[in-house]
């Protein structure tokens, strides 16, 4: 069937298909990454529809078992307070997103733009900069997330903080590198022969050529990023009680995990999807995007 | 008529090494001179060609013309004014009134942007909004001989010529008083080159535009040029009236330059004057005259004495002890029988 689809648009005269329609293709023909995207799908879908989906209030104490095995009640069973683990689950994803959404877009705007800076400015600024950098990369995360959560307490923001802030050097390095090589090249040349402004440059002309490689990259990120989150609330880092969050589900059953496993089978199966979907999704679209790295030319 | 451009004595340097390498190793003058005590003028619907080998300082002229390296001393003038000593932000009315088109045709446009942008993208950044940019893009692909469906098209969607015409039509948009053009053929094949000179020539022609032609493609600077220039190693090494210069070079590298140019006619007598060696490194610039190191009428003093710049006729100069092809000397037409023949110069 996809074979007459493409003679019939490739019969219409002077008419590709749009860069859309061909990446869509490219991926439908890449089996992981669609399903990286399925299970993308599912859960951004889950943590945006989280208020519709819940059976049961997150928080609600019920009268029914505790620590008790899925039932068609409780999807996944209960916590050891009596808590639908399924409801605590889904929203569980609302905080796993908001942490991933808000660090990286954060980290992806500030390293974004430090790294046109340091791509394009002077000398003595690009060395300035990558100093700053690698110093904050210097730093070992958790270690760094510790001190931080000293400081400011545990709560979301400071787990969007400490995402946020570690993932900056490593963004505005690619865009360093990436703006450096194009700084160079003809047509930013001919742009200043023109007159075009710094800020133009930059914006028009090189931020779309560097943005690509950088959300790929992003995509890959969410994973680590959801991760930490689990791990800084699994240390009791992270989220407050009674809000749940996969880390806070994982901690608690772990506690318990000698009167019931299914806690912690509930807390860690989205960890794993998660990141499984994410990094799928991830390594296809580089694939679509580089074409130096696809199969398919 | 007065001189649109004019260059007086222009150097430009690059450094070669490191401060602390240059501290370390105890060189005093840790620069290159990639463009020497250079001097020409352009006027109104006229055109100068360059012509000399890779790395002798063309494209850095031009690019020095439009303010994208600094000149190290000597003077640019533009219509009057004096463009060394300008800031950024004061060079960019200048950068209206003259235009420049990059070697790299399909390089030299911002891959993301549509033809119609990149072509209408001057107006935006010299802040003309009162134009329909719609208009102007079709005016614009019009004279250029493209058609109105190209508007639409990405940079990676057009061969060498269509990415050069655009680059013309960019070139073109603020109705530019000067055009400096860097290897306008650059990479096209032989036919594309005759387009797109015939389309400069013709431009130049209704617009009355002055005109920088760089290249090392001799017959592209004998087609389109009123006076040309011979670089080696950052200098002018001669500089004249293209028909006076190629009918009767003056320096022997002239002379080995022309000589090297293929002939078309294959029952040409062909008379082949070679330089030895290859071309000396910028970081240890041969003393005194720079080609005496590969010139077949080198002799002593050459090394040891600067050549003066004479001036033969009608604006005829060359910088050598030892001129070839002088009036008294009975051997004068050597080369120009061999040019003769292809000197009427088409159009």
């Amino acid at each position: 069937m996809p074979a007459t689809d493409m003679t019939r648009s490739e019969g219409q005269p002077m008419r590709e298909p749009s860069a859309w329609v061909q990446h869509w293709r490219q991926l439908c023909r890449n089996p992981l990454g669609l399903l990286g995207l399925i299970l993308v799908v599912l859960m951004v879908g889950s943590a945006l529809l989280a208020n519709v989906i819940v059976p049961y209030d997150p928080a609600q104490v019920m009268v029914g078992p505790r620590l008790g095995p899925p039932t068609w009640h409780n999807l996944m069973g209960t916590d050891q307070l009596g808590r639908d683990t399924f409801s605590r689950v889904i929203m569980g994803g609302q905080v796993a997103l908001i942490v991933a959404l808000a660090s990286l877009s954060a980290a992806l705007s500030l390293g974004l733009l430090l790294g046109l800076v340091a791509g394009f400015g002077p000398r003595w600024l690009d060395n300035g900069l990558l100093l700053l950098l690698d110093s904050v990369r210097a730093f070992p995360v958790i270690i760094f997330a510790l001190a931080v959560v000293t400081l400011l307490g545990p709560s979301l923001y400071t787990v969007v903080f400490v995402v946020a802030i570690t993932s900056i050097p490593v963004y505005a390095r690619v865009v360093r590198t990436q703006t450096q090589a194009l700084r160079d090249h003809e047509y930013v040349l001919a742009e200043r022969a023109m007159g075009a402004s710094t800020r133009r440059i930059l914006g028009v002309h090189i931020m779309p050529n560097v943005i690509g490689p950088l959300l790929i990259l992003a995509s890959m990120d969410v994973p680590l990023v959801i991760a930490l989150e689990a791990g800084l609330s699994f240390l009791g880092m992270g989220v407050r009680p009674p809000t749940p969050s996969w880390g806070t589900i994982l901690n608690n059953g772990y506690n318990y995990i000698q009167n019931s496993p299914w806690p912690v089978i509930a807390g860690g199966i989205p960890i794993i999807l998660t990141t499984l979907g994410f990094t799928f999704l991830g390594e296809a679209l580089r694939d679509i995007f580089d074409p130096k790295l696809r199969r398919d030319l | 008529m007065n001189a649109l451009l004019e260059v007086e004595n222009l150097k430009v340097r690059f450094r070669s090494m490191g401060m602390l390498r240059a501290l370390a190793t105890r060189t005093s003058d840790p620069y290159i001179d990639a463009v020497c005590d250079v001097s020409f003028q352009v006027r109104p619907g006229e055109t100068l060609g360059l012509v000399g080998e890779s790395g002798s300082g063309k494209s850095t002229i031009a690019r020095t013309l439009m303010g994208l390296n600094p000149a190290h001393s000597g003077s640019i003038r533009f219509d009057g004014r004096e463009l060394t000593d300008l800031s950024q932000r004061s060079y960019k009315p200048f950068r209206r009134d003259m235009a420049m088109m990059f070697q790299d045709p399909v390089g030299s446009l911002s891959p993301r942007l549509t033809v119609r942008s990149l072509i209408t993208e001057p107006f935006l950044i010299h802040g003309i909004r009162d134009r329909d940019r719609d208009v102007e893009a079709k005016r614009l692909l019009e004279m250029v001989g493209l058609s109105e469906e190209f508007a639409q098209r990405f940079p990676h969607q057009l061969s060498g010529g269509q990415a050069r015409r655009v680059g013309v039509a960019r070139a073109l948009a603020l109705d530019p008083r000067l055009i400096i053009a860097d290897e306008p053929t650059a990479g096209l094949d032989v036919s594309v080159q005759g387009e797109v000179i015939n389309l400069l020539a013709r431009l130049q022609e209704e617009l009355g535009i002055g005109m920088l032609v760089i290249t090392h493609n001799l017959n592209v600077v004998r087609h389109i040029s009123d006076h040309m220039a011979v670089m080696y190693l950052g200098r002018f090494v001669e500089k004249g009236p293209t028909e006076e210069v190629f009918y009767r070079p003056r320096h022997p590298y002239t002379e080995v330059l022309l000589s090297a140019n293929p002939e078309p006619d294959p029952d040409a007598r062909l008379e082949r004057i070679e330089a030895r060696g290859d071309v000396p490194s910028l970081m240890q610039r041969p003393p005194a005259c720079e080609f005496h190191t590969r010139c077949p009428k080198a002799q002593e003093i050459c090394s040891q004495v600067d050549p003066e710049v004479t001036t033969a006729e009608e604006g005829h100069t060359f910088r050598c002890h030892f001129p070839v092809n002088t009036p008294e000397d009975p051997d004068t037409d050597t080369v120009g029988a061999g040019s003769a023949g292809r000197s009427s110069r088409p159009g």
